[in-house]
């Protein structure tokens, strides 16, 4: 098990800093010179002389590479070249935009999928257990940058029921639950279909077992059997592919994010991108790798204290 | 006699896979996409490309059967041109990841044990970056470029090809045959592509299938925020796009490029997982 820890926060401590390294390389490959396409075309001459030195511009490469780590390790992430803010700032601001959106997603998708899943098997081979599959795969098919769209068009600009844009009056929590719902349902929408698969063979794997079968040998009611034995050994797995599926969950959020118009991570990155304001993509980048990471690592861990046989491998 | 018999089972096998009603709706469902791929020309009603600024953002009519765009473009003609870019992304996406994960996975399960492992860390860490925000980044940067989305997306999903490939290496590598071609002194190269890799290979496909439906939405995904494709190429992602923007004066751009996108993810999603369940019985662990 001890071997098994440490290989994972190996993997993603070098993955954490590949990471980094990659981003410096693409940086230093940027067609024209670094410190030029940094500050931006409005740069002066003497700017970019103070900058070049202040960034270690003039130093060899690899002391280049060892100060942007360093200086990440300190929470530095550079500062922003058209408005001056830092953007360890602007990260920080909108973070939690970005983590409430998955939790909320994650949320939705249980509530529905894992009663969707149970009843499906429960009721194996059923028209409505076929019904469901359908649906589910089709879920899950659907992109969710797809979903969100089709969600704006249905919910927002045909129905005008929701609200289209932003993430709501900040201080106004109604007004903010108000407008992460359609996002979160967007997000939520494939999930609701995976959760509903896994739990559907969970559960027919787990009313095989023999204290399944006691439990209803003993005479216990229905729902004592399936909520006490059955759900119990069913949502394991189901808890585990959350964890894992969470980084991927993150980049679904970054596309909903841009369609909302929501001040979230995807966003700011989006954003920064399109006008051109590398340190913001960079940090930005480096948070969503640190982040993705992170819910990995939990995962695997937790995985591995479930499933024994994982640790081996 | 014993050959006869596995003919038999394997010919059943493939039966059970157009037996299967869903895997018989993907599979007709990916005759029609190829079918319209192939005859684009003969089925689209005008040029993809032809602007008609007269009729730009007019809705569904007997003209224009999905209505037009900004430009005025036929919507019904760009998709039937999108089918060919999708077909295309994806196949070549999936070749070149395949191309990759046969040499790194066979060599993570032929070569010594640090060797192996290495690789495995290596394909680990690929696994574990954010794919979707690396592409869109270095994508941001370099510009759109049609090779550089395949090349990048091929490397985000060999991987998962490379761990399967390395794990039926291992299984054969032992086999006597392997040991015979060592024996006649065959070099490690010939032992690792002639004798290894048809026996490795069969999985990998099944596999492969079940990633089309995912590169397809990477490309749609990445065209959808004008990193993938470049214009003017009539990309589903694009169509999509440009119906954001008019989504409230012009929905049917993004609801007619909705329908084809699901269309082809759903189809290839339903006839990988007929082919899964049916052929292949390991694999059915990781379903979902």
């Amino acid at each position: 098990m001890i071997k098994y820890i440490l290989r994972r926060l190996l993997i993603t401590l070098i993955t954490v800093l590949g990471a980094m390294t990659i981003l410096f390389i693409i940086i230093q490959f940027l067609p024209g010179d670094p410190a030029t396409v940094l500050l931006g075309p409005r740069a002066t001459p003497e700017i970019i002389k103070k900058f070049r030195t202040q960034m270690w511009l003039d130093k060899p490469i690899y002391l280049q590479l060892a100060r942007f780590i360093i200086n990440i390790l300190k929470g530095d992430l550079g500062t922003d070249v058209l408005n001056y803010m830092p953007v360890s700032k602007l990260v920080i601001n909108a973070l939690p935009h970005t983590i409430v959106l998955a939790f909320s997603s994650i949320f939705i998708a249980s509530v529905i999928g894992i009663p969707l899943g149970t009843y499906s098997a429960a009721y194996r081979n059923s028209l409505l257990d076929r019904i469901t599959g359908l649906i589910s795969i089709s879920m899950i098919t659907i992109p969710s940058f797809l979903a969100g769209i089709l969600f704006l068009l249905i919910f927002a600009v045909y129905f005008d029921w929701f609200p289209a844009m932003g993430s709501g009056e900040p201080g106004d929590i109604l007004s903010q639950l108000w407008h992460l719902i359609l996002p979160s349902l967007s997000l939520a929408l494939g999930w609701i279909g995976y959760i509903a698969r896994i739990m559907r063979a969970s559960v027919l794997e787990e009313m095989t077992e023999d204290y399944v079968r006691t439990a209803k040998a003993k005479g216990l009611k229905e729902y004592v059997v399936v909520f006490k034995h059955i759900l119990r050994g069913a949502l394991i797995p189901v808890i585990a592919v959350i964890g894992v599926g969470f980084g991927n969950l993150l980049g679904g959020a970054v596309l909903v994010e841009i369609i909302f118009h929501r001040q979230g991570l995807g966003f700011l990155i989006f954003n920064a991108i399109q006008s051109r304001n590398y340190p913001i993509v960079q940090g930005g980048l480096i948070i969503a790798v640190l982040l993705y990471s992170l819910a990995n690592l939990v995962a695997d861990l937790s995985y591995g204290i479930i499933d024994p046989r994982v640790r081996s491998e | 006699m014993i050959k006869k018999l596995i003919k038999k089972y394997k010919k059943s096998n493939i039966k059970r896979v157009f037996s299967d009603p869903l895997g018989k709706i993907g599979f007709i469902l990916i005759l029609f996409v190829l079918f319209v791929a192939i005859f684009a020309p003969l089925i689209a009603p005008y040029e993809p490309s032809s602007i008609d600024v007269f009729n730009r953002l007019t809705g569904p009519s007997s003209q224009h059967l999905f209505g037009t765009d900004n430009l005025g473009r036929d919507i019904l003609s760009r998709l039937v041109f999108g089918s060919r870019i999708v077909l295309f992304v994806s196949i070549s996406t999936i070749s070149f990841g395949i191309i990759l994960a046969i040499f790194f996975g066979i060599m993570a399960g032929y070569s010594s044990e640090r060797v192996g492992n290495t690789l495995l860390i290596v394909f680990d860490i690929i696994k574990s970056f954010p794919a979707l925000l690396f592409a869109m980044t270095i994508i941001a940067m370099t510009g759109p470029n049609l090779w550089m989305l395949i090349v990048i997306i091929g490397i985000t999903r060999f991987p998962a090809y490379a761990r399967l490939i390395r794990a039926q290496t291992l299984r054969v590598k032992e086999k006597e045959f392997v040991t015979a071609a060592l024996a006649i002194g065959a070099s490690t190269m010939s032992i690792m592509f002639k004798h290894i890799l048809p026996n490795v290979i069969g999985p990998i496909f099944i596999q492969a299938a079940m990633d089309i439906p995912v590169v397809i939405t990477f490309e749609a995904t990445l065209s959808f925020v004008g990193l993938g494709v470049p214009p003017p190429t009539p990309s589903w992602g694009t169509i999509i796009r440009t119906g954001y923007s008019y989504i409230r004066t012009a929905p049917w751009m993004v609801i007619f490029g909705s329908i084809a996108l699901i269309l082809a993810t759903l189809s290839f999603t339903l006839f990988g997982e007929a082919l899964r369940d049916n052929l292949d019985p390991r694999l059915r662990q990781n379903k979902v």
